[in-house]
This record gives C-alpha cells, sequence and structure tokens, in this order.
C-alpha cells in the first residue's frame, strides 16, 4: 500500500509538470544572437498581438552556442544568427530549411568606451596604448562579434600585440557589459549595442569589416510549428518588421551590400 | 581553440583553489573555535551569514563581489590608486570567489568538530597542568583535527569547480584566468568535442586522484 501511494504522488508530480505543455496555446522558440535581444523581444510582443494565441519565446545568446544547442535538438523554431558562418554551419548539417533562410539586417562594428573614460582611443592602433589595461572581445571561437572583431585586428596585425589584454565575453553584450561597467576599457560591440547603453559607453571608432555584418534568419528544420516559424520570419522581413528592427539601430541588407545573398 | 591542449588550465585551477583552501581554512578554523567556545550577541546571525555561500547562487556571490570588489567601487578604487591592482579580471580574484564559497565547508565542519570534542579530557589536561594554548595544541586540535580535514577536503573540492562567481568576477581569459572548468564550458560552447572530452577526463581523474589520496589520508590509523 505504501508503495502504491508513492506512485500516486509521482503521478501527480508528472501531471504537474506536464500539464503546461498541453494546456497552452501554440509556443514559438526563437533562438536569436544575443544583439537582437531588445529589438527582437519588441517584434516578439507585436507578433504575440496580431496572432492571437501563439506565444514567441526567446533564446538569446551568442550566435555559436545557439547552433551547438540547435545541433544537439534543442526545440528552436526559428535561428537568427549574427553571422553568415553559423547560418553556413547550420544549412551544411540540414539544421534549417534553406529556401526560408533570408538576411533581415546589416549591422556594424564599433570600438566603445567607457563614457567617462580619460584615455584618447579614436583608431584601432591606439589600443596597444599603456593606458588601456583591458579590451573586452566576444570569444572569437563562438561569438561572431568577436570574430569580426579578430579580422578586423588581424588585417592591422594588432591581433597578436593585443592578446595580453583581451578579455573574452560569452556573447557581445556580455562584452558591452564589461565596458559599461569601467572593467575593460576598451571593447568590440555592434554600433546597435553601444545605443542601448548611451550613457555608459561612448563609440570611439568604426570598425572596418572585411565582409559586410548580414544577419540571416531561417526556420530550422525541426520545428514542429513550420508554418508559425515561416510565418515569424516572414514578419521580421516585412516592411513593418524592419521598421521596428530599422527602430532599435539596425541597417537594412540591401541598403548598403545590394545584391548579396 | 583548435591548439594542442594546454594544461596551463589545470595548474591554475590547482593553484587557485589551493591559495582559496589555505585562506578557507586559516579564517574557517579561526571563526569556528570562536563560534564554538564563546557566547556573543547575534552568534546565530553570523553563523548564518558566513553559511550563506553555499545557499546563494554563485551569480549573486559573482555580483556582490563586482559591486564590493569592482573598479567602480570604493575598495576597488582605493586597490586601483594605491597598489594599481583590481581583482577584476585577474586570478586573484578567483582565489576570493574561489575562498569565499569554500569557507563555509570549513567554517561548518570545524565548528562541529570543536563542539564535538569532550570537554573532560581538555579538563583533564588542565587538571594536570597543562595551560590553555598547549590543552589546544595537543588535546582539541587532534581531537577535532578529523573533522576539520574533512571540511578543507570538501573545501578544495568545491574551490576546484567554482565557476559562477569566479566567471563573473575573474572572466574567462586563457592562460590567465581561465581555471578548467571554463575551459570545459569554452569548448563546449563552441562545439569542440575532443577538447571537452580531453578536458572533462584530466578534471575527473584529477578529482579521484585527490579524493582518493585524501580519503586515505583520513582514515584513522590504529
Amino acid at each position: 500500500m505504501k508503495r502504491m501511494g508513492h506512485f500516486w504522488e509521482l503521478g501527480c508530480l508528472a501531471f504537474a509538470l506536464l500539464a503546461p505543455l498541453g494546456a497552452n496555446a501554440e509556443e514559438l522558440l526563437v533562438s536569436a544572437a544575443a544583439s537582437l535581444t531588445n529589438a527582437f523581444k519588441q517584434i516578439g510582443a507585436t507578433f504575440e498581438q496580431t496572432h492571437p494565441g501563439v506565444k514567441v519565446i526567446f533564446n538569446f545568446a551568442a550566435s555559436g552556442p545557439l547552433l551547438q544547442q540547435i545541433a544537439q535538438g534543442a526545440p528552436a523554431d526559428v535561428f537568427a544568427a549574427a553571422d553568415q558562418e553559423s547560418m553556413d554551419k547550420a544549412q551544411q548539417q540540414n539544421l534549417i530549411v534553406a529556401d526560408t533562410r533570408a538576411n533581415f539586417v546589416a549591422n556594424r562594428l564599433v570600438l566603445v568606451t567607457p563614457a567617462d573614460s580619460t584615455v584618447p582611443v579614436k583608431a584601432l592602433p591606439d589600443l596597444t596604448k599603456r593606458e588601456v589595461k583591458r579590451i573586452a572581445i566576444g570569444n572569437p571561437a563562438t561569438v561572431p562579434a568577436g570574430r569580426y572583431a579578430k579580422g578586423a585586428l588581424e588585417a592591422e596585425q594588432l591581433w597578436e600585440p593585443l592578446t595580453p589584454k583581451f578579455v573574452y565575453a560569452d556573447s557581445v553584450r556580455q562584452a558591452l557589459a564589461y565596458v559599461a561597467r569601467g572593467e575593460a576599457g576598451a571593447g568590440f560591440v555592434y554600433v546597435t549595442d553601444a545605443g542601448i547603453e548611451q550613457d555608459k559607453v561612448k563609440v570611439a571608432a568604426e570598425v572596418p569589416v572585411a565582409t559586410p555584418i548580414l544577419y540571416p534568419i531561417a526556420q530550422v528544420a525541426a520545428s514542429r510549428n513550420a508554418a508559425l516559424a515561416r510565418e515569424f520570419v516572414a514578419y521580421v522581413l516585412s516592411s513593418a518588421g524592419q521598421k521596428q528592427l530599422a527602430g532599435f539601430g539596425f541597417a537594412s541588407p540591401e541598403a548598403r551590400y545590394a545584391g548579396s545573398r | 581553440m583548435q591548439e594542442a591542449v594546454s594544461l596551463a588550465p589545470l595548474w591554475l585551477t590547482l593553484k587557485v583553489a589551493g591559495i582559496a583552501t589555505l585562506i578557507a581554512f586559516l579564517i574557517g578554523v579561526a571563526l569556528a573555535l570562536l563560534f564554538a567556545r564563546v557566547r556573543f550577541a547575534g552568534r546565530d546571525f553570523l553563523d548564518a551569514m558566513l553559511t550563506l555561500p553555499m545557499v546563494l547562487p554563485p551569480t549573486v556571490l559573482g555580483y556582490y563581489l563586482i559591486v564590493l570588489l569592482g573598479r567602480r567601487s570604493v575598495i576597488g578604487q582605493w586597490l586601483e590608486a594605491t597598489f594599481d591592482f583590481t581583482f577584476i579580471f585577474t586570478w586573484q580574484g578567483a582565489v576570493i570567489a574561489a575562498a569565499i564559497v569554500a569557507l563555509p565547508l570549513v567554517f561548518k565542519s570545524a565548528r562541529a568538530a570543536f563542539e564535538g570534542v569532550e570537554p573532560n579530557l581538555e579538563n583533564a589536561a588542565r587538571v594536570l597542568g597543562s595551560k590553555e594554548p598547549k590543552v589546544f595544541v595537543r588535546v582539541t586540535l587532534p581531537l577535532a583535527m578529523r573533522g576539520i580535514l574533512a571540511g578543507t577536503m570538501l573545501a578544495f573540492a568545491r574551490a576546484m569547480g567554482e565557476f559562477g562567481a569566479t566567471l563573473m568576477i575573474a572572466g574567462n581569459i586563457p592562460g590567465r584566468t581561465q581555471t578548467l572548468s571554463m575551459a570545459v564550458y569554452d569548448a563546449v560552447q563552441a562545439g569542440n568535442d575532443s577538447l571537452a572530452n580531453m578536458l572533462v577526463i584530466i578534471i575527473s581523474v584529477t578529482c579521484i586522484v585527490i579524493l582518493v589520496s585524501s580519503g586515505k589520508l583520513l582514515t584513522p590509523r590504529y
């Protein structure tokens, strides 16, 4: 009898844990690059308004870990990355539906310093100055912003000499936080990130990158809400979605780089 | 991240955990003795405060440390102005984080060990003419030693595995503040499974060696 009682309790527990899954209406899980955090939250809210009963859930992180999660079976419906490389890998592994893939925004990489910084940093070579002790940079292995920054620094032969100063961040937003708190004297973020912490960081220089920074979006192949996922992608690409993204400082992918994929 | 497996994270982890455990040991044992022997106002409250790092999420500790020791904090600014030193993004910061999470383990077990020492044995030594310091060194400490060592061992294990608070205060800088747990995190995030496998094996073997050898150390020899 006692054993039966335990089964009963376990049953209740299982029900309590599983019940919410069935009870709710459709949920859409969007895995999106960390730099999209603020813009996509607003887009998600709008999408929910125009799609009653739909709940949009976001998973924000660097594009590298997002790709790993999807590769390992994370139940994502939409993948929005900050670089082509992550999406290319996803496509090679058939993790996304190729014909839903599209570039939806362009961004620019900038060098930021704390707003109250007294160290004159105007260009990349200034980072070698003694006063700049720590440089926040996304981990190039997983964070697209870090990869772009690495490319730009390598082009000026600055990557090697600056290596001892680097503090690697898990996402571009962590690099931003390091600079905003003044723990790092400079950092590499997108111009859209700098706009979020306007009172705490200032843009010191535009960072020239070899390839334009274009964000791709696609439906995840394993999505169980494929139709809804496509609708979300379509909304992001629509003029209404583009207008919202522009409000957060993102540029249109065609505006500056016509003809790219 | 494709280069050969570097053992730097292992040495750094042992160094950080070793120093952190030493700090936790000295402070933890001293406090345990005080709490076990002296009654004072707010003792229970302070005991709870000292145990807090064991219960609080490491991220909360990390945030406290940033607020307390960061470059914008009073202490942080003083350290930077006086010694040109900062805990942020340095291995010393990792030591602070590890010592704080390790402290409750030493403190709790040492306090229980001191309280478990039979007072009659100490009184016997006193009756036989021993002065207080001698009673402590020759009677109390040997009797409490096993509990203290067990706590210290757990403290070392906890310090070795510290991740959250360390990441927040010391950052993840390869070759400087990247401990083993962070190297594993990095490798997994980047999908570098072969590196992750190597590191996980290194950690597991190291921990087993430590556990077995300290278990031998703690077994009473009659």
